[in-house]
């Protein structure tokens, strides 16, 4: 009987932990403090940042040789460490035209 | 004027109905279209929205008429000005965008209407006045505005005013800017009705609405090494009556009550609202759930709201250590973090409102759907902004989302819940059962049915 209750115990996870433990599976390699400096840093940072050629000299003088830190290709989001270059720059935006709520 | 749940068939209920649609009907969503905030003025009798493409767009009711006693004043455009453009921060290579965080009204004071607007980074005070009178017979010059030749003038004549088409006109009349390092979430007029504060992720700014060069920093959270950064100012809102009180939520699901008498810097609280979790629960999506989205006093002042990802709590100013009443908006959701963390909706920041007797509160969910709850008789409903349902008078229908393998007749399956149609924000009209959903470039406009 005493075994019988312990596998019960352990088969009732919370349907919260039976998420999280799907998506640690798919990302074994996700930080261990999920709320904490990554996720406020990547939220203060909101915004395109785009190309600057100051920023790109500078970069590619302290690197010397090495290759540029570049954007993750699944990402679309440029990092602080990230020089945007030409490739990365988003598509111009549409011109401003009166909003359709009012017509 | 407190029942909200409609459905049943007694004496005291009502049901909502559809009264307008404003916004394009076709598929493809442009960006700028997307509705970003949707806030009604102290009396009802205008609505505003703002949106990603920084416009502005203000409707008013129109005065109910006599000759169709069953049809309620409706809401057409008064008014729509550009209020902010994208712009470019040439020190970070960073463009700040356009989109309107929020609009907040100024109480009226005279014929002119008011209101605040804010992006990332700039506020600014628009007027909105009517022109409905124009002079005529200037002596100087032509009606066509041509400048006559003074030596021809052999006679003065006196202008008079006459009518003509109503001209509603916007000007800028102050711009707050370079106070925010950080994005700006809240901005919220005091009761005083001469100051207003704006909140960004990391400090709280008070500004006096006629002085633009200068702000006082009341709340700053930034540590000193960012580094150490824990939670960030997700929200922030005046007392409605207590012109030294204001309360701001953080990313980590609590709220602190601040008093501007007691210091001039409030970083520390005089009140902190926490509830607390059971640390067995505690998972990795515990905080990012937790965040606040959005706090709103209680018409009355004697209660605030907070707004997670899966419920609306309310509190007690009185009580610090937990709500006295919790909401759940779509707990069914509680399964399917996994999959809502990788396509972000998990960092969706839904808002939510009182109606104006505080007796019962709204917010939105997925799917285009929106919930009430009624705090008296504790019924809640789920309804839905569709075009499917948006015949003149329509009596909006029950909805209801099945989460096990057995779905119901017009039930809904979690799984077939539309992700992109959410419903961030709503508005309650302050006197009357008139709501105004925002489903993402439309505007649904809602009201009790008249029997």
């Amino acid at each position: 009987m005493l075994i019988l209750f312990q596998e019960m115990e352990d088969k009732v996870i919370s349907p919260e932990k039976a998420e999280e433990a799907k998506l640690k599976a798919r990302y074994p390699h996700l930080g261990q403090k999920p709320g904490g400096s990554d996720f406020l840093r990547k939220r203060l940072q909101k915004g395109q940042k785009y190309f600057d050629s100051g920023d790109y000299n500078m970069a590619k003088a302290k690197m010397k040789n090495k290759q540029l830190p570049t954007a993750a290709p699944d990402k679309t989001e440029v990092t602080g460490d990230h020089i945007p270059t030409p490739q990365d720059l988003p598509q111009r935006k549409p011109s401003l035209v009166a909003s359709k709520l009012a017509g | 004027m407190a029942g909200v749940a409609g459905g049943g068939g007694n004496g005291n209920d009502f049901q909502w109905c559809f009264s307008q649609v404003k916004g394009a009907v076709d598929e493809d969503v442009a960006e700028a279209d997307i509705i970003s905030t949707v806030e009604f003025n102290y009396s009802g009798d205008l609505l505003a929205t703002g949106d990603k493409g920084g416009r502005v767009v203000i409707f008013q009711r129109e005065q109910e008429n006599k000759s169709r006693p069953h049809s309620r004043g409706e809401y057409n455009v008064y008014s729509t000005f550009q209020s902010h453009e994208p712009e470019f921060d040439y020190l970070k290579s960073l463009e700040i965008e356009e989109k309107i965080n929020k609009i907040r009204w100024l109480p009226q004071q005279n014929a002119a209407h008011f209101l605040l607007s804010t992006n990332d980074k700039t506020i600014k005070l628009w007027k909105i006045s009517e022109r409905d009178k124009r002079a005529e017979g200037y002596n100087l010059k032509d009606e066509d505005g041509r400048l006559r030749d003074p030596f021809k003038i052999t006679a003065l004549r006196v202008p008079i005013l006459k009518p003509m088409d109503l001209m509603v006109e916007a000007s800028p009349r102050r711009i707050f800017a370079n106070a925010h390092t950080y994005h700006i979430n809240s901005i919220s007029v005091n009761s005083d009705h001469e100051t207003y504060l704006s909140a960004d992720d990391l400090r709280i700014n008070l500004w006096h609405l006629e002085i633009t060069d200068r702000s006082f920093n009341i709340v700053d959270i930034k540590p000193a090494n960012m580094e150490e950064l824990t939670e960030v100012i997700t929200a922030a809102e005046f007392h409605p009556h207590h012109c030294n009180v204001f309360v701001y939520s953080s990313s980590k699901g609590t709220i602190r009550l601040c008093d501007m008498r007691s210091s001039a810097l409030c970083d520390r609280h005089s009140k902190f609202f926490e509830e607390p979790e059971d640390p067995s629960s505690r998972s990795f999506f515990s905080e990012i759930i937790s965040s606040i989205s959005d706090v709103k006093f209680s018409h009355s002042g004697r209660y605030m709201m907070t707004r997670d990802y899966l419920s609306v709590k309310v509190w007690d100013l009185n009580m610090e250590n937990r709500p006295v009443e919790t909401y759940q908006v779509h707990e069914y959701l509680r399964s399917k973090l996994c999959s809502l963390y990788e396509n972000d909706c998990i960092f969706d920041k839904f808002e939510c409102c009182w109606n104006g007797s505080d007796g019962a509160i709204m917010t939105g969910s997925y799917n285009n759907f929106f919930r009430m709850f009624d705090r008296n008789t504790r019924r809640d409903i789920t309804l839905e902004a569709s075009r499917e349902s948006s015949k003149p008078r329509a009596i909006l229908k029950p909805r209801k989302v099945c989460t096990g393998g057995k779905r119901k007749k017009d039930e809904i399956n979690v799984d077939s819940l539309d992700f992109n149609k959410k419903i961030l924000h709503t508005a309650w009209h302050p006197m009357e059962n008139i709501i105004a959903v925002a489903a993402t470039n439309n505007l649904y406009i809602f009201q009790d049915k008249i029997n």
